[in-house]
């Protein structure tokens, strides 16, 4: 008789993303196994398998002899509602082993919009939420992700935190727990122990202490843990693991390719931009690494598309011996480089109408402003001269499609600004009309607008959100200007960068909104589908919390912020210099052309950024 | 024709034809042996399977037919190749040359285990042959045309029904493969409609074997 997962599974919409069985998934034997990790992603497989942070620790972890871990995705809506019908707990792919089974349970969380997918993968688990509720040493679950620089709105759902890059923190947790497991130590004891470890933040050891006018006044350590928790960084990422030998999804994920890691951190500094600063120090990894890395990731994944995958890729020194071999290799079978994040400048040109070969991809432009004033504020280098040069040479190329993407709701932008928007997309048809070698095929602009959202760890985290009713109406005001046939307008929704932005600057006291969120059905989000806004006013309304005055209040300079605790090795008083000269319309150079000491070159054990 | 009969079972079942088609073309690059590729703006390699399977759809019988980049030959152990790095489920049986056209494919036999929770309804052997006897049995097809009430008895060429266990009954079916094709789980939903007392809470379909019309094994 088939069992209860296997009646549903024909009866749910791409089953295929909750069976594994992939080739290159790990499967140990439970006998030689002391540490099970369940490794949860917050949202469906195929944004999940796209992650390369869980491809790299999914292989870190696996190469420890005696450690198993196994991969756990959202499910879509059909299958989570048949899952709780027929009673099936949320299981790993690679086991069937329902997630409460195992040792540890650990979360990458990448964007606030999937919180609530956290929330109902521990209710779909049968785990407590709360960590208080949560009283064993097998009942231990943790977070890593971009989002762990402000943990604080999900510091009551989890242990402790891991800051930063995970490849070596990961292994130092794992031989913690192996003693305490081994020991049977008291979870007290255990997480007293980890907190010892640099990167690990435990929110449980600190209490955060609001004045009368419901700002945070003052952020305690208690139990000896340390005042400040700094990101780990990888020391010597050249050499540290790849996954040349990664798990090949049987389904199609949302990037389905082969990627090289280039380098991490950036150059530029764009003001907006926390992942800008977030993963500085810039550290590259050698060509040769690079070439050698390549050939053995589309050997053992058979993949047919290999992207350059980094922040700024025509920031990397070196590009041309990369790239130039790369394609070479990849030409004659067929494969085709993809090339993101390119710059509008020459190289990047050349590089583009070689790589067309075998696909042409599009061409995007992240211009983000409309007007040189705006992007200089906040310091987006990318000048229009470059951008309609680049379009001249692509589409005498061939290219008759264009990608540009804005923000709307900038710090100082005025009107004069969302205009902006509309007459460089005039001059890049203009441009096209000029150099179009076969204008039959017509051109089209897909333009997007995202809602800025202020961001911690940015110079623009004390920035107050603009509302979404202003928001609206400055898209209004845009899309009035666009009346040609060839530009497609798509913009964010308004409410959900709203919720963005009192997640992502939120504290402690947005608990009980998450928990009423989710007893109301509220879940994934970040899909159309799914996102339904009035059950977060309502869990808003319920709980006395003013979504307001985390999103649209500007913070203030001495103002205790909820993630002081916390440190990427970025100082404060350089974020805030940067916010005074983007107020004075002031750019900052490159960090290869002036370092302008951010500090967190200090992070390095040499001290010397390889900008 | 190269040509290569595979498996598609267990967790297989559930990858869909689109899945499957990329599967394949990922597995013949590990294996180290290059498809030719359609020229164009997008080139695809030259794979295709027969018949594409409905998801959740077994089989032990399926044909994929494929072209190798500069009519390479096709190496002595590819089946060995392609099996060594396969996800679960999916398995090539035998790999061979052929010179029957896919056209010429036109029977299948599929084998259906209706499980029954509460045990086997009395008389529901009778019954499902009883409406196998019949004059007519019409069920909404899918067509190009959308939903239409079809007669699905001509379609059906021979077919038998036996009690496996307490809990289930094995139905064995010869069915038309293509103009016109049969799913042969229309006959699930003609026991739900003719015969609700004798509908099972789950069903399996299994296809066991394919031929060409005058009844040979088709390979």
């Amino acid at each position: 008789m088939t069992d209860k997962l296997h009646r549903i599974l024909p009866t749910v919409q791409k089953p295929a993303r909750y069976i594994g069985g992939e080739y290159r998934q790990v499967i140990k034997e439970k006998k030689d196994v002391n540490i099970r990790v369940a490794f949860c992603f917050p949202d469906t497989y195929e944004i999940g398998m796209s992650n390369l942070g869980l491809r790299i620790l999914y292989g870190v972890l696996n190469r420890i002899p005696d450690v198993w871990c196994e991969r756990v995705f959202m499910p879509w809506g059909d299958m989570a509602d048949a899952m709780q019908e027929n009673d099936i707990p949320l299981y790993a792919l690679e086991s069937k082993d329902p997630v409460k089974d195992f040792d540890l349970v650990s979360f990458s969380i990448g964007y606030e919009m999937s919180y609530l997918n956290i929330l109902n993968m521990m209710l779909l688990s049968g785990i407590a939420p709360l960590a208080k509720d949560r009283g064993g040493l097998d009942e231990i679950v943790f977070a890593g992700g971009v989002c762990a620089y402000n943990p604080e709105p999900l510091a009551d759902f989890f242990d402790f935190f891991v800051l930063g890059e995970g490849e070596d923190v990961i292994i130092e947790l794992m031989d913690i727990y192996r003693t305490a497991k081994q020991e049977q130590w008291q979870k007290d004891r255990f997480l007293k122990e980890v907190s010892k470890i640099e990167g690990v933040y435990v929110p449980s050891f600190y209490e955060h202490i609001y004045g009368e006018d419901g700002a945070l006044c003052e952020i305690r350590a208690l139990c000896g843990a340390p005042k400040t928790v700094k990101k780990r960084i990888v020391q010597s990422f050249d050499d540290s693991f790849f996954p040349v030998d990664g798990i090949v999804p049987s389904t199609e994920i949302v990037h389905d390719r082969a990627n090289l890691e280039v380098f991490r951190g950036c150059i530029r500094g764009c003001r907006f931009c926390q992942a800008g600063y977030c993963y500085r120090p810039v550290r590259p990894r050698n060509a040769d690494t690079l070439l050698r890395q390549a050939q053995q990731v589309l050997a053992d994944s058979g993949n047919q598309e290999i992207t350059l995958a980094s922040l700024s890729t025509s920031d990397y020194k070196q590009l041309e011996q990369l790239a130039l071999p790369l394609i070479d290799f990849c030409e004659p079978r067929m494969v085709n480089v993809s090339l993101p994040s390119l710059r509008a400048d020459n190289f990047s040109r050349e590089l583009m109408m070689k790589v067309q070969k075998v696909r042409k991809s599009g061409l995007t432009f992240a211009p983000e402003a409309g007007t040189q004033r705006l992007r200089d504020a906040i310091n987006k280098n990318v000048t229009e001269a470059e951008i309609l040069e680049t379009c001249a040479t692509a589409f005498s190329g061939g290219w008759n499609n264009v990608k540009l993407y804005f923000m709307l709701g900038l710090p100082t932008e005025t009107d004069e600004d969302v205009l902006g928007i509309a007459e460089l997309t005039y001059k890049i048809i203009q441009v096209w009309k000029d150099n179009a070698t076969n204008k039959k095929r017509g051109l089209t602009i897909n333009l997007a607008t995202a809602f800025f959202v202020p961001k911690p760890f940015t110079p623009f985290q004390w920035e107050a959100q603009i509302t979404p009713e202003e928001y609206t109406r400055r898209v209004r005001l845009l899309k009035e200007q666009l009346h040609s046939r060839c530009v497609d307008y798509r913009y964010h929704g308004a409410e959900l960068s709203f919720l963005e932005a009192v997640l992502a600057r939120g504290d402690r006291r947005l608990a009980p909104v998450l928990l009423e969120a989710v007893k109301n059905g509220a879940r994934l989000d970040s899909w159309n589908e799914y996102f339904r806004p009035e059950i977060w006013q309502k869990a808003f309304e319920t709980c006395g919390v003013d979504p307001a005055w985390y999103a649209q209040r500007a913070y203030g300079k001495d103002e205790v912020l909820p993630w002081d605790t916390l440190s990427i090795g970025v100082n404060k008083a350089f974020f805030w210099r940067e916010r005074e000269r983007a107020y004075r319309g002031e750019t900052t150079p490159s960090c290869r052309e002036q370092c302008s000491g951010c500090g967190a070159d200090k992070l390095l054990e040499g001290g010397v950024c390889d900008a | 024709m190269h040509r290569l009969l595979f498996e598609k079972v267990g967790n297989g079942i559930y990858l869909s034809h689109l899945d499957l088609m990329r599967v394949f073309q990922r597995a013949f690059l590990r294996a180290g042996v290059s498809l030719k590729h359609s020229s164009g703006f997008s080139p695809r390699a030259y794979v295709s399977v027969a018949l594409p399977l409905s998801v959740g759809v077994e089989s032990v019988c399926e044909l994929l037919d494929y072209e190798l980049a500069n009519d390479a030959p096709v190496p002595g152990d590819l089946a060995q190749r392609l099996n060594a790095t396969m996800p679960e489920g999916i398995r090539v049986l035998e790999v061979y040359e052929s010179d029957r056209k896919i056209r010429d494919l036109g029977l299948l036999r599929a084998q259906l285990t209706l499980e029954y929770d509460g045990g086997v309804p009395e008389n529901a052997i009778s019954s499902i042959e009883a409406l196998l006897n019949g004059e007519s049995v019409i069920v909404p097809k899918h067509t190009k045309r959308g939903e239409v009430e079809t007669d699905i008895l001509p379609m059906i060429s021979e077919w038998s029904v036996s009690q496996t266990d307490v809990n289930t009954i094995s139905v064995n079916v010869l069915v038309a493969a293509q103009e016109p094709s049969l799913n042969p789980l229309l006959l699930i939903t003609a026991i739900e409609r003719y015969q609700p007392e004798c509908a099972p809470d789950f069903a399996i379909c299994r296809r066991v074997e394919v031929y060409d019309r005058g009844g040979a094994v088709f390979r």
